[in-house]
């Protein structure tokens, strides 16, 4: 029952496992859905990772006290036993970084879609153990460290072509400094073999590794401190410790076929192209910067009234039927970031179908390429284990963070927060913890700030330029604004895009309110936008927003009263303002044209209407009527030229103009 | 080699608890014998020490603590299956209740069944015409879906249900044959008689597999259910390939059950008492519709709920409309307007219409006839909420044609018999034709070249504004 080979027969056999020991081990005293309670004499540390019962499903320690510690299991815990083992890793709950997470599809704790369909076929079986990166692949290697360059955490060792666009730098593990005594020749390599070995500075070189990734311990250092020598190489390795219930005696017997493992003996580490960690933790950088450059989305409603800096954090509220997910994949299809990381937590198994099926057939307007190559999935879906879908969210935003240090620009989906947040709810409720607001944790508003100030624009360790842009999807209950989850998002999110049921009902999409939304990043990217886009610009946006406003208020009274009582002058603020909601803020996904704009067309857009806007105004103030200039069909050219105009050939709104100029000017 | 337990210390609502449990395994089932000699089943709900919790699906009247003895069975609930099963009647368990003895299983399957994988999944996208032009319409069916009724005391729900069932028609073949999975949770006598007869009646009865929890059955019995019929649905279409349509009702009922368990075990409630894993719950009944790599057979699920209080923010419907792909709301204002189906289009929704429908699926201008049916319908109820203000009378030419608009798409384009079924171009047609009362100026959602084609009477882009004026004067 408690036989090691049971529940990795792959591993390396640290000699006896069970009774290595010696001390005994913690068994199962108590199981409540997810939630396991362990007694032993085994110390578990907070957050340590472990395997629970003879099928050594994954778990995590969430509580400790000297009688019962407490693990939350990530995978489903029916037929688990009471007096079944759990046994230590000696590492937090972590994942693999390296090449190969591109394109690739994971659980929320990181286990490959693909492989665990290989294993058990397309329903997932509890206690499959599967590796989290392809270890067999050979990726091709270009060597930037040389024999004898000082190299310290963040600096690149090597550069992999991860796929034609991206390419994936190989960095030196934060908290690590030291000489190169040996660099491997380009070549082809898999994330097991060392590219590099580093003799770390000063005695016990790797405590700043160990520390930040959060191992404990010289005597586990063999196993842990490069983790992608005993880490994501030996990914069941780090197993053997745990099937081992035995700590560093076993792990070190485990390694004992290299000696270079052992720190006291030989202070040098391997460099492999691959590490693990702990995905609660994270990663470290030199300093953040000021956000200066919109995340360009494409998406009217959001570049134009609402922009997201790249480095920011964003939330899109809205009850179901809205179109959070809609606005997700739109943003995660057409955003100018170079890499997405998209997270569905807790949400429909077959929208990351759709995902899965759509991306790799769209392209890249910037790099001619699939989409999918930048992409990352990570799905734990509403019907799969809840502790892995609490879990997806860090697994998410700690990939999100490795290709941030390698100066890329990443934007997260998180999709949907509510539903982790849930998570939290539902292990916090089974640990008998006090409720805060709706039965949530108490600890919801902390987690939540942790999440986002993930975000960032960053300077790396090694010195470049990377950022993390997090768009979170928020599912409040019932719609209600008020509740827990918005409310506390709202104060770590600067940028803020509420979804409206009524206009969702009018399929307004995307369903963006323009009176609820907002964005803080304004003021930040108004040089950009000067430069980058014209001058006018944010005039033209502010002009736009004015008259919507204005809008919304006469529409109160039309409600009232109706339309035909109003003043010319208010009537054309009705028109212009319908102008504006029909031909700018609604957007077609799937049509070809209008799925992206670019910045240009949409300030083109923006110009078109404020040109119609003061023709008519001068009109009206000469007493021409409404009725006669609406008959002209001068407002349908303007609603329809967001289909009219293709995207490469803006000069056409010059030709649009005349056409507006001379219909109206035959009324004149 | 099964040990049999005294030693019950606790008797609670519909739980009991055992003292003195040695190695019981989480959600195995046990057998509980009274002093009677008579047995029911449980399932382990939690282990403290060795103290196991115990849900009793027959309810635990007559269990004494003294008498009472407990048999661990070491396994998950599972139900026996073979393609027997169709034209059966089972209880919550899944044992026959219609008198023709057990099934011969070919197979035992776990009846919590395991999660799919995503990348296992096949995105849906088989149109399944229902002759209902709300539907077919507006918010189209597809093969694979999870689509609920939203619904209330009083309304068509179970008639619309029934009409969906004997109308349903999936375009391309089956391989396999088409059945259906029928699980009452907590409904009335009535209820199950109606869909009983409504299935005779319309000569599927041979193809229907029946799991009934009255609402006179124990409660509990009521949480597995939904379970059992699944794991049936599963085993049809993933194992012998077929079609199966899933109606779950009434998922209301299955949500206070839960409730009423979790109050039983002290669980810290959420919202309106409900548990907090009420989402993680119902995800684990909703996500079991759909297709995967490796079979032909499909599951698609029509859960319907009655709204407590007509609440559509309600936990019950709240959570479901995240989970499932969209929502089928019937309204009562309709009802007493004497509309059948009364299908409130506007909160309605299917979001697996747009892969399923328009060229090669159903037809080309589909897509843009719902979107201006909806955009259109949505003007309506301003230009209503106006007219009850001031007055129609006071309503400009423009929004008169709208209240005449919106009128006929209740009574022509809505309205339907319960025997009516329409092809989907019927429905699109109309559709059209009721467009036909705007001026075309007010399409703002069709581009020229389908107006062209389907506006009626078109007459050109140059003259559409002339049009929309002389429309207007005409009324």
């Amino acid at each position: 029952m408690s036989d090691a080979a049971v529940s990795s027969p792959a591993l390396p056999d640290g000699g006896g496992a069970p009774a290595a020991g010696g001390a005994g081990e913690n068994i199962i005293v108590s199981i409540n859905g997810q939630v396991v309670k362990a007694r032993g004499d085994v110390p578990f540390k907070m957050l340590e990772a472990v395997r629970v019962g003879n099928l050594g499903l994954i778990g995590e320690v969430i509580k400790v006290s000297s009688e019962v510690s407490t693990v939350q299991v990530y995978e489903v815990t029916t037929g688990l036993r009471i007096g079944e083992p759990v046994r230590p890793t000696g590492r937090p709950l972590s994942i693999a970084l390296g090449p190969g997470l591109l394109g690739g599809f994971f659980d929320g704790i990181q286990r490959p879609l693909a492989a665990l369909e290989r294993a058990t076929g397309p329903f997932i079986v509890r206690g499959v153990d599967v590796a989290n990166l392809d270890e067999e692949r050979k990726w091709p290697v270009k060597m930037l460290a040389r024999q004898g360059m000082r190299l310290s955490g963040g600096d690149a060792v090597a550069e992999i072509a991860e796929t034609p666009s991206i390419a994936h730098r190989v960095l030196v593990p934060p908290g690590m400094a030291g000489e190169v005594v040996y660099a491997a020749p380009d070549g082809k390599y898999s994330i097991t073999e060392p590219l590099a070995r580093l003799r770390l500075d000063g005695a016990g070189g790797s405590g700043g590794w160990q520390a930040l990734a959060g191992i404990a311990g010289g005597a586990e250092a063999g196993d842990e401190y490069l983790p992608a020598g005993a880490g994501a190489g030996h990914a069941p390795g780090a197993a053997a410790g745990a099937a081992g219930g035995a700590e560093a005696a076993a792990v070190a017997g485990a390694e004992a076929a290299d000696p270079a493992a052992d720190p006291a003996a030989d202070p040098t580490v391997e460099i492999t192209a691959a590490h693990k960690w702990p995905i609660r933790r994270p990663r470290p950088i030199r300093e953040r910067v000021r956000i200066a450059a919109p995340l360009v989305t494409g998406q009217r409603v959001i570049d134009t009234f609402f922009p997201i800096g790249k480095g920011g954090a964003a939330a899109i509220p809205g009850s179901f039927g809205t179109g959070k997910t809609m606005a997700q994949h739109q943003i995660a299809k057409w955003a100018d970031a170079d890499i997405i990381v998209y997270i569905g937590c807790g949400e429909r198994g077959n929208e990351m179908t759709e995902v899965l099926e759509d991306f790799p057939k769209l392209i890249d307007p910037r790099t001619g390429r699939s989409l999918m190559e930048r992409t990352i999935l990570i799905a734990n879906t509403s019907n799969m284990p809840v502790a892995a879908r609490e879990a997806s969210i860090y697994t998410g935003i700690t990939i999100a963070e490795y290709y941030r240090d390698m100066g890329y620009n990443v934007a997260v989906m998180a999709d949907s927060t509510s539903r982790w947040a849930e998570a939290l709810r539902e292990i916090s409720g089974r640990l008998e913890e006090m409720p805060a607001e709706e039965g949530f944790p108490a600890y919801l508003s902390s987690r939540l700030s942790e999440f986002y100030e993930r975000a960032g624009n960053v300077t790396t360790l090694g010195g470049a330029t990377g950022s993390i842009s997090i768009i979170g999807a928020v599912s409040p209950q019932g719609g209600d604004f008020s509740e827990p989850v918005t409310q506390n998002t709202k104060r770590y999110i600067r940028c803020f895009w509420g979804l409206d049921r009524q206009l969702a009902y009018a399929r307004h999409y995307p369903a963006v309110n323009w009176i609820t939304s907002y964005s803080e990043y304004l003021p930040e990217l108004a040089p950009w936008f000067a430069e980058h886009v014209g001058p006018d610009f944010l005039p033209n946006r502010n002009e736009l927003m004015r008259i919507l406003l204005e809008e919304s208020k006469l529409q109160d009274i039309v409600k009232l009263v109706g339309s035909d009582i109003l003043a010319d002058e208010q009537k054309l603020t009705l028109e212009v303002g319908a102008v504006i909601r029909l031909g700018f803020l609604q957007q077609a996904a799937f049509h070809p044209v209008d799925t992206f704009v670019p910045l240009e067309k949409q300030n083109k857009m923006m110009e078109l209407i404020l040109f119609l806007h003061d023709k008519v105004q001068a009109l009206v103030k000469k007493s021409v009527p409404m009725s006669d200039i609406k008959k002209t069909g001068v407002f349908e050219i303007v609603v329809k030229a967001k289909f009219d105009v293709p995207n490469g050939e803006l000069g056409m709104f010059d030709g649009l103009k005349a056409r507006i100029e001379a219909s109206l000017d035959a009324l004149a | 080699m099964f040990v049999e337990y005294t030693g019950l210390v606790n008797i609670d609502g519909p739980l009991i608890a055992i003292k003195g449990v040695r190695a019981a395994s989480f959600e195995e089932v046990v057998e509980i014998r009274l002093g009677s000699g008579e047995r029911r089943l449980g399932r382990v709900l939690e282990i403290e020490g060795d103290i196991a919790v115990i849900q009793v699906f027959e309810g635990t009247s007559d269990i004494s603590l003294r008498n009472t003895r407990v048999r661990f069975t070491g396994r998950p609930l599972e139900i026996t299956l073979s393609p027997e099963i169709l034209g059966r009647v089972f209880d919550g368990l899944g044992r026959p209740i219609d008198g023709f003895g057990d099934i011969f299983p070919e197979v035992r399957m776990d009846i919590n069944g395991s999660p799919m994988n995503p990348i296992s999944r096949r995105y849906p996208r088989d149109f399944i015409q229902t002759g209902i032009s709300s539907i077919d319409g507006l918010m189209t069916l597809i093969r694979g879906q999870k689509l609920p009724i939203f619904s209330g005391s009083g309304l068509a729900h179970n008639e619309l249900a029934v009409q969906l069932v004997r109308q349903a028609k999936i375009t391309g073949e089956s391989k396999a044959g088409f059945a259906i999975v029928f699980a009452a949770m907590g409904v009335k006598n009535d209820v199950a008689d109606y869909f009983k007869k409504s299935f005779e009646d319309s000569g599927v009865i041979d193809h229907v597999a029946m799991f009934i929890n009255l609402a006179s059955d124990p409660p509990v019995e009521r949480i597995v259910t939904p379970r059992s019929a699944l794991t049936a649905a599963e085993y049809l279409a993933f194992t012998l390939n077929m079609d199966i349509l899933v109606i779950l009702t009434d998922i209301t009922a299955y949500c206070e059950a839960l409730r009423e368990i979790s109050s039983s075990k002290g669980e810290i409630p959420s919202r309106k008492g409900f548990p907090g894993y009420m989402y993680s719950d119902l995800a684990s009944l909703y996500e079991r519709a759909g297709l995967i790599a490796g079979s032909t057979g499909t599951i698609t699920q029509i859960p319907i709920l009655t709204l407590p209080n007509d609440d559509i923010t309600h936990p019950i419907p709240d959570l479901t409309g995240y989970i499932t792909e969209g929502q089928i709301v019937l309204d009562r204002d309709l009802t007493q307007k004497g509309i059948y189906p009364p299908v409130s289009v506007l909160p309605s929704l299917s979001r697996l219409m747009k892969d399923g429908i328009g060229k090669g699926f159903t037809r080309d201008d589909h897509g843009s006839c719902s979107t201006q049916l909806f955009s259109s319908y949505a003007r309506v109820q301003d230009v209503r909420a106006l007219a009850s203000v001031i007055g129609e009378d006071e309503l400009s030419e423009i929004d008169r044609l709208y209240m005449k608009f919106g009128k006929a798409f209740e009574d022509e384009f809505i309205t339907q018999g319960m025997d009516e079924n329409r092809p989907v171009e019927m429905t699109l047609d109309m559709g059209w034709k009721l467009l036909g009362i705007l001026p075309p100026g007010e399409l703002d959602r069709v581009d020229e070249e389908t107006l062209k084609q389907h506006y009626p009477g078109y007459a050109g882009a140059a003259g559409s504004a002339d049009a929309a004026a002389g429309a207007a004067v005409g009324i």
